[in-house]
Parts: C-alpha cells; structure tokens; sequence
C-alpha cells in the first residue's frame, strides 16, 4: 500500500505558520508524504497542488477568521474537479458557531488549539483509504 | 553585594554530602532532570559558588548605571510606573475609536492599534486577498480618511501611541503624522512607537511585502527622517515577542532579537548616521512566557548586552543609547483554549516576571484569546491584572527586587553567553539579512517549535487543562463575533473615496513615489504628499511593489 499523501496548506493573508509546520512534520513523522505550500495560498493554487500532488488529505491552518469564504470556496472547486473524495481536515481557530457550518460543506475533521498531534494523525488514518 | 568566597564551594560540597544526599536517597525528587520551557537544564540550588567570574561592579551594577542590568532607571518603578498599554483594534476604524475611548476613560495610559491583515499586508478591502479578512484581527486602515476617524476625539498631543505595523510602516505612520498635523499638534513633541521591524517579519511573523534589501532601507529613511523631524518618537520596536510565539526558545528570542537591533544599527550606520542621532529612538519588544525566572533573567541579560554592544561594537557615546528600554506582552501562545479562565492567572504571572525584569510598558492579554480577539469586558480584566501588580503587590516599592539572587544572577549570565555564542554564528554568516536568507533563524525556530510540541505530547511539559487536570464538562464563554459588515462598510467607504478624491493628484504623487523608490533619496516626503492626496495604502504599496517586487520564502519545515 502506498503512503498518504497529504497537502498541508495556508490559505488567506496570515502569516502565523507555526501550527501548520509542527503538524507537516508531525504527519510526515508518523509515516505519510507531505507536501506544505506555504504561505498565502488562494483555494484555486491548494486544489491545483491537491491534484498535482495525487493528495488524500487536504489540511487548511486557518487562524485569522477567514474560514467562512475559504472552506466554502475550496470545496466548491474541489467537487468541479473531480476531488470530492479527498478528506478535508482544518486547524485553527474556528468559533464554535463556525463548526456545524463547515461539517455540513464537507469538512470532516476540525481541530481546534490544544488538540494532540496523535489525535489528528489517528483521524487522518481512520478515515482515508489510501488509493491503489 | 555578593562577595564570592572560595568557602562557600565546601560549604555547598558539605550540604550535599551531609544533608541533600541521604534526603535525595530516602524520597528521591520527582524528575531526574528539570529544564525550564525552552529545555534548560535547572540545577537543584545555587549559591555563591555559580557566581565565580561575574564581577558585579562590572557585570550587574546598580540601576541606572552601565550595564543596566538592574534597570534604566535609578528609582525603578518608584518615580513612575511602567505604560500599561493593550493592543487594541477590530472591525472599522469607528468601532476601534469607541475602543479606544473605553480603554482610556478606565485608565489605560498609552493606545496601542492592532490591524488586520488587508492593512498588514498593504492590500486594499477589494483585493481578492482581503477576501473574509477586512476587520478580523485588526482594525482595517485603507486611507488617512480612516486614520482620522480611528483617533478622532482624541488628542494625539497628549498621548502616546503604539502602532504594530511592519512592511507598510512608513505609510501608516505619514498618516498619523498628517492627522496630529490636522490636530494642530506640533510633530517635533509627537511620542509613540511603530513597530517597522522587518527582520522578525522574515524570521517568523511573516507579514513581508517587499525584498529585505528595500525593505530595510524603508527603515533607515525613517531613522533619517524622525531624527530631524520627529525626534521623540520610537522610529523601530524590535520584536522577540513574535519570535518567541512562533516557538524560540527565551534563548533564541533574546539572542535573534539583539543581533536584529545590531544588524538594524549597522543599516544605520552604513546609510550615513551617526550611532548617537537615532539609536536612542530605537525600542524593543519581548514575550513575557511562562518560566517564571528564565524570562527575568532574559530582561535583565538583554539590557546588558544591548549597552556593551553599542558601547563597544558602535563607539555610542550617549547614554541613551546605552540603554535598552523595552515593552513585553504575555505569552499569547500560551492561552490556553480550554478552561479559558485559567488565562488569567497565566497572564497575571507572566505580567508579573515582565514587571521583576524592568518592563518598560505591558501589555496582558485576555483570558479569551485561545478563542477570538477579546471582548470588552476581557479587555477590561486584563488591564484591572496591571493594576493589581502596580498596586497591591508592593513589588513596585523596591528596585530590581531579584538582583543578587544566585539563581538569577547566574541565569542572566548564562543567558548572555549563550546569546553571545548565537551572535557569533551570525556574524560568521555576514550578518542578520544574509542569516535569514540562508533560513538559519527559521530553521532553529521550527526544531524548537517542535521539539516543545512533543515534549507536549509525552506530558513532559504540563499544560493545565490541556494534557493533564483535563475537564470534561468545559461551558463555553461568550466571544467577540467580527461579522462580515466591518468589511461592507470599509468596501462602501472606499468606493466613495475613489470618487471624491482629485484623482490626477493622486495619479501624480504616486507617480514621483514610485520613482523616487528607485533612487536614494529619502521616501518619507513622497509618502506624506500621496497620503494627503489620499492614496490608499494598496496603492501606495503597489507604487512600491513595482520599483521592488515581492518577497516568496522558500518554506521550512
């Protein structure tokens, strides 16, 4: 079976990228291939490096407030292209009146400040299978 | 003072053999190691004998006295208390005026302005990348026409006023010098800081816009232009706080953010100053965490340090630009969303150790920062934490309280040496814009970062609430919500602007912007001409961006 691929990505103007680097090494420690993007990515560069990544896993670090206009954007295009079956995952600072909101566009996992890197990485593993 | 006797190391030798052995033996201690939270090993106790090689007429002094190790100050906190200034700012500039009014009205002595990311990043509210972002961490400054009615009702003559602003430094402060102008205050008496620290942008806020090159000459114009113009106001704050956040150890915060203000003099000097005209104006700014003592010795070596560097590295001759003064900021990185109540005793003790090292202005953070920016109430307590320190502790009474103490003065030294051995490498690579280029600061950072992650994860560090003493049942506290009017309300604002303002003198004053950002000459004066001509900071940006492109870092893991 081939490694998870996961694309870690910062969308937004932020610049507060120190959660996103801990988690890349975190997943790529615990045996899956990373791909970080860097910073300020839009939704239309993190599904085109999704696609030319082969990526299972998609994780968004969003901090600054700006989850409400990118989850939304980012799983529309993910749908136009065919990715739907790619697992979206966010870690950040996300109201808890913002859940609901992003679990009913598909967003699976949210993990908010305090979360164990074991808890995102045993999330990761039971809910994506990897393709052949 | 601590007179050092070859006796006191038998003395010590002794108690370990007769008294600590059979105590250690019979019920053992809980670790085999104890480190503070940056991962420094911590001895059982010290004494006189780890103050061997410190002079402390040479290397502590008395306050007010080269090194300043105790203290700029010869009557500490007696003659005046440290600022109490809490950063503040969100949605509209209307919005964060009434802010401002509350937080001085309940008597706050100094405003400090948080801006949003649109205006960090010199983008307007309708660029595509402003998109979900105008408002949200900050108040959103498009125009001089939002920077008058941010301090509107209040006398920028009378107070002093921090600005956290890095990239776009330079416009945000013309604005504030245009609106004290339209107050009738006189520029020569004006005193606040801005915070134009471009380094600690690349090494680890990431707020950059333009190259380091260009971007550090935009500081040295501003060096030139405040020395002659506007000589009381801090022309740079050169941040370890963001340093630290991004997961420095209080070593690599004390030693990247020393060998910045150095590289920042040498800019200076190298551009025609003389070391005495502007490093006087040059401010700094720590994290105050959570290892109590570590930080207090962090203080006190970074006074040190900062005088014999500009003593000797730069031939300074005054004294104020021996003396390193400072504003901290708790810990945010150590807010804890769960059991957000316990923030406030984190962030009263982490004010604490600020206030027992010489802080020179604080600011608390708010017990619900884990969460959203604070509200007004959260504000509120944070400010009532300060006041509690400066009133009812009486740590306030006495000057440099821990001076002396072995364990203190033996971190301070330690520290320094430590920071001294970074400085060197540094100075190998060929200064700190060559260092950040090569990723050195960013790579050390990241290792520290995640080193402390996993020392999380193995509950060799303790976080209260969040491995350990875990609640299950944690009610949820009300939050600051910022909707999405803030941005609508800027967007309309600026749609009207675009149609009021003389368009033509606009088009001109950019023009010679971007021009003279291809020459030497000093970008303050063409600043100020487009932002009376109310050119937005996006196009005053864009002006920039085409003379000096865009900064892409090649990411570190």
């Amino acid at each position: 079976m081939r490694r998870l691929r996961v694309v870690i990505a910062k969308p937004g103007l932020d610049g507060h990228d120190r959660g996103a680097k801990v988690i890349a090494r975190a997943l790529r420690d615990a045996g899956m291939e990373v791909i970080y993007t860097g910073l300020r990515q839009t939704p239309e560069q993190i599904v085109t490096a999704a696609l030319q990544e082969d990526a299972d896993v998609i994780g968004l670090s969003i901090l600054s407030g700006a989850h409400n206009h990118i989850a939304p954007r980012l799983m529309e295009l993910l749908k136009e292209k065919g990715l739907d079956d790619v697992l979206v995952v966010i870690g950040g600072i996300i109201p808890d009146v913002d859940v609901p909101k992003l679990k009913a566009i598909g967003v699976k996992g949210i993990f908010l400040p305090g979360t164990p890197m074991q808890h995102i990485i045993d999330f990761i593993n039971a809910n994506t299978r990897a393709r052949v | 003072m601590i007179t050092v006797k070859t006796a006191a190391e038998t003395e010590k030798r002794r108690w370990e053999r007769e008294t600590l052995e059979p105590a250690v033996v019979k019920g053992g201690e809980r670790a085999s190691t104890f480190t503070t939270i940056s991962g420094r090993p911590i001895e059982r106790l010290y004494s006189a004998e780890d103050l061997a090689g410190i002079d402390p007429a040479r290397d502590i002094a008395e306050p007010g006295v080269f090194p300043y190790t105790r203290g700029i100050h010869q009557t500490g906190y007696r003659g005046r208390l440290w600022t109490m200034r809490q950063f503040a700012g969100f949605g509209t500039p209307e919005e964060t005026n009434a802010r401002y009014k509350a937080l001085l009205g309940a008597g706050g002595t100094g405003l400090s302005v948080a801006f949003d990311l649109p205006t960090l990043m010199g983008r307007d509210p309708d660029h595509p990348l402003s998109l979900g972002e105008v408002g949200k961490c900050g108040v959103n400054i498009t125009s001089l026409a939002d920077m008058e009615t941010l301090f509107e009702g209040i006398s920028l003559g009378e107070i002093t006023t921090s600005m956290t602003i890095n990239s776009p430094a330079a416009i945000i402060f013309a604005m504030y010098l245009v609106v004290a102008e339209q107050q009738g205050a006189a520029w020569q008496t004006l005193s606040g800081t801005i915070q134009n620290d471009i380094l600690k942008e690349f090494i680890a806020q990431k707020e950059y816009i333009f190259p380091p090159r260009p971007s550090m000459r935009l500081i040295t114009d501003v060096f030139a232009f405040c020395a002659k113009t506007v000589p009381r106001w801090n022309t740079i704050s050169v941040s370890g706080y963001h340093i630290r956040e991004a997961g420095a150890t209080a070593l690599q915060e004390l030693a990247f953010t020393l060998r910045d203000g150095i590289e920042y003099v040498q800019w200076g000097v190298d551009a025609g100053l003389d070391v005495d005209d502007f490093v006087p104006r040059i401010s700094f700014f720590f994290n105050a965490h959570s290892d109590f003592f570590e930080e207090i010795a962090k203080y006190r070596a970074a006074r040190k340090m900062w005088a014999i560097a500009m003593r000797d590295r730069f031939g300074a001759r005054s004294e104020r630009s021996w003396k390193l003064r400072f504003h901290s900021q708790t810990a945010g990185v150590s807010l804890t969303a769960q059991q957000p109540y316990n923030n406030v005793v984190r962030t009263a003790l982490q004010a604490l150790s600020a206030v027992l090292g010489g802080t020179n202005s604080l600011h608390a953070n708010s017990l619900d920062e884990a969460l959203a920016l604070p509200t007004e109430e959260a504000a509120t307590l944070a400010l009532r934490t300060q006041q509690v320190i400066a009133h009812e502790t009486g740590v306030t009474n006495v000057v440099d309280p821990l001076g002396g103490s072995y364990f203190v003065e033996k971190l301070t030294s330690d520290m320094e040496q430590g920071a001294l051995a970074y400085f060197e490498q540094i100075d190998r690579m060929g200064g700190m814009v060559e260092a950040i280029e090569r990723g050195f600061p960013q790579k050390e950072i990241a290792e520290s970062s995640y080193r402390f992650q996993q020392a999380v994860e193995r509950k060799e560090k303790v976080i209260v609430g969040v491995n350990d003493f875990i609640q299950a049942d944690d009610p949820p506290i009300a939050i600051l919500y910022i909707d999405e009017t803030a941005a609508e309300r800027q967007l309309e604002k600026l749609d009207r602007l675009r149609q009021t303002r003389d368009q033509s003198r606009v088009t001109a004053t950019l023009d010679r912007l971007r021009a003279a950002a291809a020459t030497p000459e000093n970008l303050m004066p063409p600043i100020l001409d487009a932002v009376r001509a109310y050119a937005t900071l996006g196009e005053m940006c864009d002006a920039l961006r085409d003379a000096w492109g865009e900064y892409e870092e090649v990411p570190i893991i």
